[in-house]
């Protein structure tokens, strides 16, 4: 059954927006201060005038139903993971289980001050210490530093990194290589830390186009940043050519690892030549994203690399006097002052995001290496029969692959298919076909597909590619799942081909419908106005 | 298969088929060289069963200490304040846990109202007309606090209190190094940054002037004179930062009436566990003038096509995603959770409740410092007014009566000079009091600091420093 | 429709200049038609100020959409003297009259000779086939 092609009139439509200002009275209140049980001493006496507020903040006045009825009824608004399948390319929208949240709730691990004693903070260093040989195991590097608190840190501290070290052997150099597909992050950072960028092209297949990067790469560049596979789901054969063009002209290569769901156990940054890997905890390692975060970004590096990494680092020491708390056989310390001074220093205030290693942790023991492996597998089984699927429904003629690796084409059947090949752990589609066949374009197509109940792919990134949809499914959904959602868009592209007018218009379903961008972006109301 | 993936024997020959591939591995060696194919498995352990990894993680965490098993007054950042169980109810919502960042606002109207809110709360906890929808944490919010001054002026250096927390200290030098800017450190005088050293220290070349509020050693600094004297000295192009612990803002006058051009902190006092140190969340807010320069997230109201209100992320085109090189940071992910759990937590104290908290806090504090500094052998640092957390110096070895508290089930604070690595922090002890921590709990820490000193006293009676005693009884 | 005025000169990175009626030595400057609409709709434009000097083929400014920034190239050298502060409550002038009420900044030319690198309408309109 096909959704409704016009506003429905929801009860959530109905419902309109009210603020948590804008809800209470004066008077009520959730909090109950404690009994004062010390001298009441007035605050004149011990703030001096000039230094004391005199308007209390504008917070609201609420009772504790009204907070939770407030926030519970905002939850319904969101769509999320656990509800439904949430194909965003690049983002592993894997399943959170709930293990983690029991786990990390607990006192021992939730209650623990960062500043704790290191012998009273056994348990944390030593899960601290096993995520680290963990990742150390799956990225092929030997040294690990958790402190980063998301991806783009952990890039900011890779490009530090380099610095370090390239300052460290008496050269100063100023650029750093992207490919002209590299996530948005990647510039960005890279203008912090004080370098240029500068972008390498893409050849036909979609890898890095190894004469453009042969004439770029001198004695300026710092470092080629990359992800392999790459933000178009491919992988690039000749990484291991870049890695010596790049090692050649004394760079360094930096993984980003946001696509690691693609590999793990199968192959490794390390092997494949990088100097330095992050990970994201939030995309292959189940840590919630929140509805945009936190995340954490640990990164993995090599022996060259490894005199630079920030402080604190973990230590471990086999038992003598000092044996474990917990009986084992050896100890743990968190260890401020490196020998000499070569670290980069601190990204952020004390370890990183702990909570987050909690659950990686959890994750990495529940599957241990049959079962990251699977996953990985898994991912890339899944993505590749969900192309196969669209193929089949006759879908990819709107929206072809945007790039058939030469490597990888399976046998392609007779009749009018659009070319299409293998990919790993996600694919990119062009919209191109579609728009100039059916006049919708991505956007289009996305919010139509708010009214068929899923979260839409990514749209318009990688920017290479002309109206571009990303689609990742993960391991974690099963076949039915990805069956009903390439039928429901094969059926919208049939709905688009009898009337454009319905995408162009939609979402009709949702709690609101489409919103002025524009206007928010001319006149930007980011506070409540009181 | 495992209990997360579900492809079944005949699943996979229905997919392999569709593929047209004859096997899992072929998919794999028609993409990825042989040449950097693993080829063995991982050596990590086997996978276990949900039951076996609680209990693993269950010893683990009894190989922590944590506030739940002795009497906690370490602060220096974080604070083991009470979160009510409405927020961790709130932060385990399917709807508010799982979902990604609101790329798509029709659906994700919750996730962007919190935002809004979230940063409304923000903007009236500091005064300041504009803020984010959060950052990280505190220290690397000021240094990309200085990275937006350093974009909007062009000068070449930070000028900073010592007053800073010292991981901020650490943290902003390591960026300023990436970024190319000099920091000058200006030491205090009697606990607050040196007035005098401070206005001399800043000139025309000078991009930011930051100071901590409350400062590191729990001083209540004169905010308003610092950043006074910064502009004079500076130029009104000059940036002023402040990083601010948010809970005292009930009873401390906010940043925005300070002529405090940024302000930025760490958030997790409000609401948010101390998950020994994160995740938890940073606060930026700013005057009018950075709005277009503000790194991370912002959500902004507006109506839809047929004129319900709704929120969407806005001013994107700053964001890493679209300015690529041009952008003003390079933060991706903001920490949307945690910063839920702030507002959830800012409503749930309410207009009066977060002054009264903040009064509680005072006299609290107060009493602490006057019942420690009665003990023999302890004194002030520094007689500024303090708010939550102050710091006392001991004539006593601080690692032993560490130790010899914590025998004694108290954790009295940290050890000053182990943090800042300053000569005239030894002997310092940094001591914070939250509501959790009554007035019964203060006198107990008095009481057995006080033994905890006698027992590893340097110096006889009332001695001042430097005269040495035989070994401690 | 898109439209490519005669009577203006081009550069290839989609900023046009007109010479000024009256005093030869001094241009208007502002983005073509082509470069707005790539835009979309225009929500910002924060001019640098008068006195400012500008290179040939450097970014001068920025203009902001809601998808996208864009660097404005200066098509020639020289110092703005003035600059159109209509465009701070009305950055949609850009979109809609990119020639007229759309013009960003005046600039005095340092060499006018830089005029004979430029582009005319045909030539300019040839490198958007492409």
């Amino acid at each position: 059954m096909r959704p409704p092609t016009q506003s429905t009139d929801t009860p959530l439509q109905r419902e309109p927006a009210v603020t948590i200002f804008e809800r209470g009275a004066p008077g009520r209140r959730a909090f109950q201060c404690p009994t004062l049980d010390v001298p009441d001493v007035r605050v004149e006496e011990l703030l001096p005038a000039h230094l004391r507020r005199v308007e209390p903040p504008r917070l609201p006045e609420v009772s504790e139903p009204e907070i939770v009825r407030h926030y519970v009824r905002l939850s319904k608004r969101n769509f999320d993971l656990d509800s439904g399948f949430y194909p965003l390319g690049s983002c592993t929208m894997k399943h959170n289980p709930r293990l983690h949240e029991r786990v990390a709730a607990l006192p021992g691990h939730a209650r623990l001050h960062p500043l704790q004693d290191p012998e009273r903070a056994q348990g944390a260093l030593e899960l601290m210490w096993n995520l680290e040989r963990a990742l150390s195991e799956i990225s092929g590097l030997p040294h690990v530093c958790l402190q980063p608190s998301a991806g783009s840190h952990g890039e900011l501290a890779g490009v530090l990194l380099t610095r370090a070290y390239h300052e460290a052997r008496g050269e100063t150099r100023h650029k750093v290589l992207t490919p002209d597909t590299a996530h948005g992050t990647n510039p960005a950072t890279v203008t912090m830390a004080g370098f240029q960028v500068v972008k390498i092209a893409t050849n036909p297949d979609g890898g890095v186009d190894l004469d453009d990067l042969r004439a770029k790469a001198d004695t300026d560049v710092a470092c080629l940043m990359l992800t392999n596979p790459n933000t178009l789901g491919l992988f690039d054969p000749n990484i291991q050519e870049i890695a010596k063009v790049v090692h050649e002209v004394g760079a360094t290569l930096y993984y980003d690892g946001a696509n690691l769901n693609a590999v793990m156990g199968l192959s490794r940054p390390g092997d494949m030549g990088f100097d330095i890997v992050h990970f994201n905890l939030h995309k292959s390692f189940t840590q919630p994203h929140g509805g945009g975060g936190p995340g954490s970004g640990p990164i993995a590096v090599s022996d060259r690399i490894e005199p630079f990494l920030p402080v604190p680092r973990i230590v471990r020491r086999e038992a003598s006097n000092g044996a474990a708390a917990r009986g084992g056989d050896a100890s743990f310390d968190l260890v401020e002052d490196w020998a000499g001074a070569k670290s980069i220093g601190r990204l952020r205030g004390f370890q990183g995001n702990y909570g987050c290693f909690v659950r990686s942790y959890a994750y990495i023991r529940s599957l241990g290496a049959p079962g990251l492996k699977d996953a990985s597998e898994t991912a890339v089984l899944n993505a590749n029969y969900l192309l196969a699927r669209l193929g089949e429904l006759g879908v990819l003629k709107f929206l072809p692959l945007a790039y058939a690796n030469a490597h990888s084409n399976a046998s392609i059947p007779e009749g009018d298919e659009a070319v299409r090949g293998l990919c790993l752990h996600e694919f990119v589609l062009s919209g191109g076909p579609m728009k100039r066949n059916l006049q919708i374009k991505t956007l289009d197509l996305a919010k139509r597909m708010l009214d068929y109940g899923y979260h839409p792919p990514t749209v318009y990134f990688p920017l290479l590619v002309e109206e571009a949809l990303m689609v990742e499914p993960t391991e974690t959904e099963t076949k039915e799942t990805l069956d009903s959602f390439a039928e429901a868009l094969a059926e919208l592209l049939a709905e688009a081909a009898e009337d454009p007018e319905i995408a162009l218009h939609a979402p009709y379903t949702t709690p609101v419908r489409r919103l002025d961008e524009v206007g928010a972006a001319k006149n930007p109301v980011i506070r409540q106005a009181f | 298969m495992t209990q997360y993936t579900s492809v079944t024997d005949s699943d996979l020959a229905a997919m392999l088929a569709a593929i047209g591939v004859s096997s899992v591995q072929e998919i794999f060696d028609r993409q990825i060289p042989q040449e950097v194919r693993l080829g063995r498995p991982l050596e990590l352990p086997d996978g276990k069963s949900e039951q076996e990894v609680y209990e693993h993680m269950r010893a683990l965490a009894a190989g922590n200490v944590s506030a739940e098993d002795e009497l906690c007054f370490l602060g220096a950042g974080m604070y083991d304040h009470y979160v009510p169980s409405i927020v961790d109810m709130l932060m385990e919502r399917s709807e508010f846990l799982t979902p990604y960042t609101p790329y798509q606002p029709e659906i994700s109207q919750g996730g962007l109202q919190v935002m809004f809110e979230y940063q409304t709360a923000i903007c009236e906890l500091t005064g300041l007309p504009v803020s984010n929808a959060s950052v990280y944490e505190g220290p690397s919010a000021v240094a990309s606090a200085g990275y937006l001054a350093k974009l909007h002026n062009g000068r070449k250096r930070f000028v900073v209190s010592a007053g800073l927390h010292p991981h901020t200290l650490a943290t902003l030098r390591t960026y300023a190094h990436g970024y190319g800017i000099e920091v000058v450190e200006v030491p205090l005088a009697g606990g607050v940054t040196d007035p005098s050293v401070w206005a001399e220290a800043i000139d025309q070349d000078t991009s930011a002037a930051i100071f901590a509020q409350p400062n590191f050693y729990g001083a209540v600094e004169d905010a308003a004179a610092l950043s006074a004297a910064a502009k004079e000295a500076g130029g009104e192009q000059l940036v002023t930062i402040a990083q601010v612990d948010p809970i005292v803002l009930g009873v401390l006058a906010p940043p925005g009436e300070c002529r405090v051009d940024v302000a930025v902190g760490e958030g997790q006092s409000l609401g948010n566990r101390l998950d020994y140190g994160g995740p938890s969340f940073g606060f930026f807010a700013a005057r009018e003038d950075y709005l277009r320069r503000m790194p991370g997230r912002i959500a902004g109201e507006t109506i839809d096509v047929d004129g319900r209100r709704g929120f969407v992320l806005t001013l994107q085109t700053r964001e890493q995603h679209i300015r690529r090189e041009k952008a003003t940071s390079n933060i991706c992910t903001s920490q949307a959770l945690n910063a839920l759990a702030g507002v959830v937590y800012l409503s749930w104290l309410g207009r009066r409740g977060f002054v009264e908290l903040g009064e509680l806090l005072l006299r609290r504090t107060h009493y602490a410092r006057e019942e420690l500094c009665a003990l023999d052998g302890v004194s002030p640092l520094h007689s500024q007014p303090v708010v939550r957390e102050f710091a006392v110096r001991l004539d006593a070895d601080v690692a032993a009566v560490r130790r010899y508290c914590a025998a004694a089930g108290v954790n009295p604070g940290a050890d000053l000079y182990a943090l800042t690595g300053r000569e005239e922090d030894r002997g310092g002890l940094l001591v914070a009091i939250t509501e959790r921590r009554s007035r019964a709990d203060i006198d107990t820490l008095a009481q057995v600091l006080g033994e905890g000193v006698a027992a590893e006293r340097l110096t006889t009676g009332d001695a001042g420093r430097g005269v040495e005693v035989g070994a401690s009884a | 429709m898109s439209s490519y005025p005669d009577d203006l000169l081009y550069h290839p990175e989609h900023d046009w200049a007109r010479i000024d009626s009256e005093d030869p030595n001094v241009a208007m400057l502002g983005i073509t038609w082509f470069a707005q609409d790539a835009l979309g709709e225009v929500v910002f434009f924060d001019p640098p100020s008068p006195g400012t000097i500008v290179h040939k083929d450097e970014p001068y400014a920025e203009v902001e959409s809601v998808k996208a920034v864009s660097d404005v190239v200066a098509p020639l050298s020289g110092e703005i003297v003035e600059v159109n502060e209509k465009l701070a409550d009305a950055p949609n002038a850009i979109n809609d009259d990119p020639y007229g009420e759309g013009w960003l900044v005046r600039v005095r030319m340092s060499d006018p000779t830089e005029r004979d690198a430029l582009l005319d309408a045909d030539a300019y309109s040839a490198t958007l086939g492409a």
